[in-house]
């Protein structure tokens, strides 16, 4: 999922700063997973403001509401239901979904309620941590299924490198060196041989070196 | 200029004993402050973030959070995960100016015990000093 954390309530208040009335959009996609964009964040966000607003003596009216997503077309058109109710969004969504609201609504102004932080799961409750880069030419089937581009910190393609100390990156001793586990894992699904190829000088176009980049399928397109 | 602050008291079933078995005359001669407001949960640990925020929004001056203590918890983990979310709320009223102060979890024995209104005494005097949440815009 699309990891995201709220940012602080203060900047959020300096954007609104100016607003008489506020939608605070939620997104009941991935940052409701985890619990920073969902219909839960966006009572407690809508909260934050008002009581931010009356502590500087400023009248605002802030309204709650939420997507299915906010990265489709079809969701988008649905913030119609609040039209006239709102003179700016705060959206809880991703980063992908304050893009579209922009890309989509020409007189609407969004403003992002979330720092959008990386793609990942959930360790444990509470605790999420970066697995994907979206460098689009996946590797994983090379490594075992463990990402060496974004989970080792110089993103080699062929580790590890001198600074991987007792299965721990140089850059901090609570981080996992990749490079090792890859080697463990690779021995431990009997795939060790693999580890002897060397891996060619990668091209990085496919990654966001090359632009933004778009995905079209004529199978789905109509 | 004389102040007396709202103050929501939101306690679990057990740790709210004496204020479910005591009249209001009882509570008050007991030292409960009159201007503090039980709110009885089923467990603090079904208290959301929101509903304390809602508590400010509505005018509160503090807010103080009474549930057991962590390790005898009725319900395991619940008044630990109450502490937990007023923490978050008192960064949230740090950010904002209020003080984080205005918040606090206090964690009592089941049934009849002084601390429990202790607690409401403490935080009436803190909130007294502190002056009212918003000022004049209330």
């Amino acid at each position: 999922m699309i990891v995201a954390k709220r940012k602080p309530v203060n900047e959020i208040l300096e954007m609104v700063k100016d607003a008489k009335k506020v939608l605070v959009l939620g997104c009941r996609s991935c940052v409701s997973v985890c619990s920073a964009g969902g219909e839960r964040e966006v009572e407690i966000l809508a909260s934050l403001i008002r009581i931010g607003m009356k502590k500087a003596g400023k009248k605002i009216k802030v309204i709650e509401g939420s997507l299915v997503r906010q990265c489709d077309k079809e969701f988008i058109a649905s913030i119609d239901d609040w039209k006239g109710k709102y003179d700016a969004i705060v959206s809880t969504a991703c980063g992908v979904g304050v893009n579209f609201i922009a890309n989509l609504r020409e007189k609407d102004v969004v403003y992002p309620a979330l720092n959008t932080t990386f793609m990942g799961g959930s360790e444990e409750q509470g605790i999420w941590a970066e697995q994907c880069a979206g460098c689009g030419d996946c590797v994983l089937h090379l490594t075992g299924g463990l990402c060496p581009v974004v989970r080792c910190a110089k993103s080699l393609m062929n580790g590890p490198c001198g600074g991987s100390v007792g299965g721990h990156c140089e850059i901090h001793s609570s981080v996992d060196c990749v490079w090792q586990n890859i080697h463990d894992r690779m021995d431990a699904i009997g795939q060790s041989a693999g580890m002897d190829r060397i891996a060619p000088i990668r091209d990085w176009s496919t990654s966001t070196h090359g632009g933004p980049r778009t995905e079209v399928r004529d199978d789905l397109t109509v | 200029m004389s102040f007396t602050p709202d103050i929501q008291a939101f306690c679990c079933h057990y740790t709210s004993q004496q204020a479910i078995a005591e009249a209001a005359e009882q509570l008050k001669a007991d030292g409960m402050p009159e201007n503090v407001t039980l709110n009885r949960v089923v467990c603090t640990g079904k208290l959301q973030e929101v509903t304390i925020l809602k508590a400010f929004e509505n005018g509160a001056d503090g807010v103080f959070v009474v549930g057991c203590p962590e390790e005898t918890c009725h319900n395991r983990k619940g008044s630990a995960r109450a502490a937990k979310r007023v923490i978050a709320i008192k960064n949230s009223l740090e950010e904002l100016g209020l003080g984080s102060d205005r918040a606090e979890m206090f964690h009592t024995e089941r049934g009849f015990h002084p601390e429990f209104v202790t607690a409401a005494q403490t935080m009436n005097d803190r909130i007294t000093a502190m002056g009212p949440a918003f000022g004049d815009s209330k």
